[in-house]
């Protein structure tokens, strides 16, 4: 009788605690994504939206071809930017993790915080001047003989944006995973001869694979979702689903039309984040 | 003991009371005048009409405040003012082929046509301008306007080959034409390069898919598409070389920096975008919400439009183009308002090159804007 009395009173505080946010996952992300639904079956008459349940929102966005052609460049460009990402990230997260002091490592961190402090719409538009034909970039390699290249308004300068957006997240997020990893794995792998290589392959990688993967998944979630960088570095050209729905409601109003865009881009960050994580926490087969 | 030290003290403080308490009591009324809480007038408008440089003097003078919400497009207005209720705008700039679809909203109010001067109007189409009046009555009073055509590089076009929008396929040109991201003006300069002059606007089905196809053959020249900002900036640093779809309106802001880009109206003709006053339904300042519009039609209020920070306009009165003639001679002559120049606005008009922008005839917005969407994806 006490020990149920007992576990009573510890949901009940454990309730407490959680509330809040449960409360605000409902108001904020449920009650909103709802409405959004809801949304695209409405329909905009005279710019003013009409409450009913029509699928015309559904039928134009879907019926059109470069909603497919938007999909498949933005969806294409995340995934780039992912494997990018992760590919450039892992060797300094792997240094820092592994073959630095920790008072290296914790300055280290703390250069990779200081991006966050400046607006990305800032860190944005400096890259004009990086990135221009007149810019840095073009400058020192027409003092080798090479350019100018264009950069801007490519989808190089569209992952130049993504990179600058996702990068020092991800090396953080890895070398915290990392840094996790028993390092008395890693001894026992070498004095079984297994070489460096295939200890990060066999022993690293497995042991960290939720935190590298969760860092890769934000990498995509962020490229996926971005509308600055390919707006403003990519020149638009293609335009990616973002962009499109601010086109879509720029004209006419059409947030309904908007609002279908928006939830295809959910679905999708919904089953790849699911297909993620369940990657993630898979066990290894014995 | 204690009492007769504290007693001086507290006659002393007694009278410091009184004293502050009386001058307080005199001067209050004085500071009540002096200090006024100005009268707060909401203004929706593109960005920069609410800025220092347009209503700071006014704002100082006539103990008026104004709290500015900017919008970026006619769409994007008229979002803004159908979610809000009446009365939330009392001053509102709307492009002039958007005051006809305010009024059919009921989102402005009818105006007395015997405060505004009229016949002060540079040209007679601006004191009856289409979409601003129904069934003789008044609802909008122009403000100001301003003409889009090629904008380019003087570095990379000669003026000649500006001359007309064909210049935008010149091979060397190749990935640095740039778009206004706005299918209403590209779209309107594609039809009128097609030679459909007065009717760029009012095309049937096979003029709308010559239209698309001039569009459409232009897309390997293009380097992308901007908002005003981007616009700005890539004609500053000279990743792009022409863009069609703008005007006077961005590089005059550039060239006024000694940037080498200029814009011109083509032999096919240019197109005009209009800005014009309204007053906001259910609007409790009505009476100071005139008054400001008449400041802005004065010769003063015209030269600070003329002038304005985020993008300069042409005077639409008599008076304003005399006014800015003697007090910024420079500014008139680079903007082409003095007799005689090749891009003056009046002559223009009465030229028959140019064409007030409108929405599309036999088309709807969306079937523009849906073709805009494949060819920023082509």
């Amino acid at each position: 009788m006490s020990s149920t009395n007992n576990k009573k009173r510890v949901d009940l505080y454990a309730l407490t605690w959680r509330l809040p946010i449960i409360l605000w996952q409902f108001l904020f992300f449920v009650g909103p994504l709802v409405f959004l639904i809801a949304m695209s079956f409405f329909v905009v008459k005279n710019y003013r939206m009409m409450e009913t349940f029509e699928l015309s929102a559904w039928n134009r966005i879907l019926s059109r071809d470069y909603f497919y052609s938007s999909y498949l460049y933005t969806f294409g460009m995340a995934t780039f930017a992912t494997l990018l990402a992760t590919l450039l990230a892992f060797p300094a997260s792997y240094a820092l993790a592994f073959k630095v002091s920790e008072n290296v490592r914790r300055w280290a961190m703390f250069f990779l915080i200081i991006p966050f402090f400046t607006s990305y719409l800032v860190k944005t538009f400096s890259w004009y001047v990086i990135l221009a034909k007149t810019g840095v970039v073009n400058s020192l390699l027409a003092s080798i003989g090479f350019g100018p290249y264009t950069l801007l308004n490519t989808w190089v300068g569209t992952m130049v944006g993504f990179m600058t957006l996702v990068l020092p997240l991800l090396v953080l997020l890895q070398t915290l995973s990392l840094s996790q990893v028993d390092k008395n794995l890693i001894e026992a792998a070498h004095n079984l001869g297994s070489g460096r290589v295939r200890t990060i392959f066999n022993v690293i990688i497995p042991s960290a694979k939720i935190g590298l993967v969760v860092g890769a998944l934000f990498c995509f979630i962020l490229s996926f979702g971005d509308f600055v960088s390919p707006y403003y570095l990519g020149g638009s050209t293609p335009q990616t689903l973002s962009i499109l729905i601010i086109d879509t409601t720029k004209s006419g109003n059409q947030w309904p039309r908007a609002a279908v865009v928006a939830i295809c881009m959910m679905t999708t960050l919904f089953i790849i984040a699911f297909a993620s994580i369940l990657f993630a926490y898979r066990k290894p087969k014995s | 003991m204690n009492e007769t030290k504290t007693k001086p003290l507290a006659n002393s403080m007694r009278r410091k009371f009184l004293k502050y308490s009386a001058a307080t009591a005199v001067a209050a009324p004085y500071i009540t005048s002096v200090k006024a809480a100005p009268t707060e007038i909401n203004m929706l408008a593109w960005y920069g009409h609410g800025e220092p440089d347009i209503v700071g003097a006014y704002e100082e003078a006539n103990n008026v405040k104004f709290n500015a919400k900017y919008y970026a497009g006619g769409d994007n207005m008229l979002a803004l003012i159908s979610q809000s209720p009446p009365g939330t705008y009392d001053l509102i700039l709307s492009d002039a082929e958007f005051v006809m679809q305010l009024n059919a909203a009921g989102y402005i109010e009818e105006m007395d046509a015997a405060a505004y001067n009229f016949d002060d109007m540079l040209h007679d189409d601006f004191k009856q301008f289409p979409g601003h009046w129904r069934d003789g009555k008044l609802f909008s009073v122009m403000v100001r306007g301003g003409h889009l055509g090629v904008s380019y590089n003087k570095n990379a076009m000669t003026a000649e080959e500006a001359m007309s929008y064909k210049g935008f396929w010149k091979p060397e040109l190749k990935g640095k034409v740039g778009h206004f991201d706005w299918h209403l003006p590209n779209l309107g300069m594609m039809s009128l390069l097609n030679g459909n002059g007065a009717k760029l606007w009012d095309q049937d089905d096979a003029g709308w898919k010559a239209v698309q196809e001039t569009t459409m053959s232009l897309r390997p020249q293009v380097g992308g598409f901007f908002d005003y900002g981007g616009t700005f900036n890539s004609l500053k640093n000279g990743e792009m070389q022409a863009m069609c779809g703008i005007g006077d309106w961005i590089t005059g802001v550039l060239e006024k920096d000694g940037a080498p880009v200029a814009s011109v109206i083509p032999q096919e003709g240019g197109i005009q975008f209009t800005e014009s006053y309204s007053i906001g339904k259910g609007s409790s300042k009505q009476a100071e919400v005139q008054k400001f519009i008449q400041h802005m039609l004065t010769p003063e209020g015209q030269v600070r439009s003329a002038e304005m920070a985020a993008y300069p306009g042409f005077c639409i009165t008599k008076g304003g183009l005399a006014l800015l003639q003697e007090t910024n001679p420079k500014e008139a002559a680079r903007s082409g308002q003095v007799e005689g120049a090749v891009n003056e606005p009046i002559r223009l008009i009465n030229e028959g090159r140019i064409h007030y922008r409108d929405i599309p005839a036999q088309q709807g917005l969306e079937d523009w804007n849906d073709f805009w969407s494949d060819y920023k994806n082509a």
